[in-house]
């Protein structure tokens, strides 16, 4: 999976956790998931689980820690993904 | 400090109406909300009917915001919002939930027994099968007990007191005593009270163990509530959500609130499990002191009560019941109050049943109304002979009412009493 396709499916998994519909529709690489797209910090550790859904990975508590911004959030994906396979 | 408290808002989820205007018609024509449960008789339950409330979870949309919604799976939760919600709506209040003001000056008292079992079983399933991180960040807001307040209250915003009481089935109206009491003395402004409860397997499973519910009735799940009837056999679950905003009366009269009616005073107390006190039964000695403080708290007299909303469920305790209410507001008075119990419409609530009654009180005194007995086509020979059937409506009145007793009892021998009335500026 290129990096684009992983930016749209993200997109998804993002989607029921903020309001801001605006902000997610024009996300790129610094994308804040708290400050710019007001997500709940509570909500990222659903994320997490619903991206571990979604791409079929698991995202030990290390990397999890790292998804902050919508460009870390890709590369654990990806690392996940390429690990897995 | 001592202020008068009246109630400006109201909001309900019950099995026979939800939302006021039908719950308001559904308890004037005496409509049973209570219908044959497929899901009691595929668990082998003795009582297979239930109150279960018409209630769209999608319409909750127009409550909470999406984020809220996705992952809100508690249903006594989405009851109590809605309740609440509307409540708060109905008082005229303005629903501004961007907003960043905390109303300092409000606060929230809400009741349930025990959070969602359906929530519960999933953590405990998860738990289980070693997949505890899989659970997620909204669980455990759902089952914590103070789940619903903690939805209501931020929801608006409220910045007082913000408390989750539980006393069994005396739960709705102890918070409505609750907030009534923080306003009166001083302490808040306004205050949304209410409790909340869902018809839940589990805890009726439970329940039909003890043998305390219906279950001849089955056949005719509308007939199965009989409070006072020669022929009840115990009662009727149900489920849903009342809730009121109690309102300082200065400070409702200040921004034109309207006024359903007023809460003059009443009395909590238990047992203590003592004199025939326990666990499961009160101690009629408590219950008749708790309904003698209501009136002597109200400032009234016993023979001014024109209205008893009563517990009765529909179980052997009906007529014990009957009696305390006797020893009290009988004693000089050839007159015994009309009384009437929702129970027979709607069933047990258990937790919410306070507040739901509360809401019907209300309502009988604004538009002037006594709700019927339904059922009632065989009344229990000795609370017939006690009152006299004159006291029993089987058909709705249109009569002035002014003022009204409402009181519920609970396991743990928890009594409450409260004491409406009309609302009248002069008192």
């Amino acid at each position: 999976m290129d990096k684009l396709t992983i930016l749209d499916e993200l997109k998804k998994v993002l989607a029921p956790y903020t309001t801001n519909k605006e902000a997610l529709g024009s996300i790129n690489d610094q994308t804040d998931l708290i400050k710019d797209l007001k997500i709940n910090s509570a909500n990222i550790i659903d994320i997490i689980i619903d991206a571990e859904t979604k791409y079929g990975i698991e995202i030990d508590p290390d990397s999890a820690e790292k998804m902050s911004n919508v460009g870390s959030c890709i590369d654990v994906i990806m690392e996940k993904m390429n690990q897995k396979e | 400090m001592n202020k008068r408290v009246v109630i400006t808002g109201l909001g309900v989820v019950a099995p026979n109406g939800t939302g006021i205007p039908d719950f308001l018609e559904a308890i004037q024509n005496g409509t049973s909300g209570i219908r044959f449960n497929p899901q009691y008789e595929a668990l082998n339950f003795n009582c297979q009917v239930s109150g279960v409330p018409d209630f769209e979870w999608d319409h909750l949309k127009t409550y909470v915001n999406e984020v809220t919604f996705h992952g809100l799976k508690g249903q006594g939760i989405g009851y109590a919002i809605k309740a609440a919600l509307d409540a708060w709506n109905d008082a005229g209040n303005e629903l501004d939930y961007e907003s960043d003001t905390v109303l300092w000056d409000s606060g929230c008292v809400f009741g349930n027994s025990v959070s969602d079992t359906a929530v519960i079983k999933n953590i405990i399933a998860r738990v289980d099968a070693k997949e505890a991180r899989k659970l997620g960040s909204r669980v455990i807001e759902q089952v914590m007990n103070s789940g619903a307040t903690a939805y209501i209250s931020g929801r608006l915003g409220l910045g007082n007191k913000v408390i989750t009481n539980s006393a069994a089935c005396a739960t709705g109206s102890q918070a409505v005593l609750m907030g009534y009491e923080y306003i009166k003395f001083g302490m808040a402004k306004r205050m949304l009270v209410g409790s909340t409860e869902h018809v839940d397997p589990y805890i009726f499973g439970a329940f039909d163990s003890m043998r305390v519910l219906s279950r001849k009735f089955n056949q005719f799940p509308e007939q199965a509530s009989r409070p006072m009837s020669a022929s009840s056999g115990g009662f009727v679950p149900g489920s849903g959500a009342g809730a009121m905003v109690l309102e300082d009366l200065d400070f409702a009269l200040a921004r034109g609130a309207s006024i359903y009616a007023e809460i003059l005073g009443g009395a909590n107390n238990s047992g203590g499990q003592r004199n025939g006190g326990s666990m499961t039964a009160p101690n009629n000695g408590s219950v008749i002191k708790c309904l003698e403080e209501a009136v002597m708290n109200a400032q009234v007299q016993a023979q001014d009560i024109d209205l008893i909303s009563g517990h009765l469920t529909g179980t052997m305790a009906d007529k014990m019941e009957v009696a305390n209410w006797m020893a009290v507001y009988g004693k000089n008075n050839n007159k015994f109050p009309l009384t009437n119990s929702l129970k027979s419409m709607i069933g047990h609530c258990l937790s919410a049943a306070g507040s739901i009654e509360c809401v019907a009180v209300a309502l009988q005194l604004f538009h002037q109304f006594v709700h019927p007995n339904i059922n009632l086509e065989d009344p229990n020979p000795e609370i017939a002979e006690m009152i006299g059937m004159d006291a029993l409506p089987t058909e709705c009145l249109k009569k002035e009412i002014k003022i009204a007793a409402k009181a519920n009892f609970g396991f743990g021998d928890i009594n409450t009493c409260l004491i409406f009335s009309k609302f009248d500026y002069n008192g």
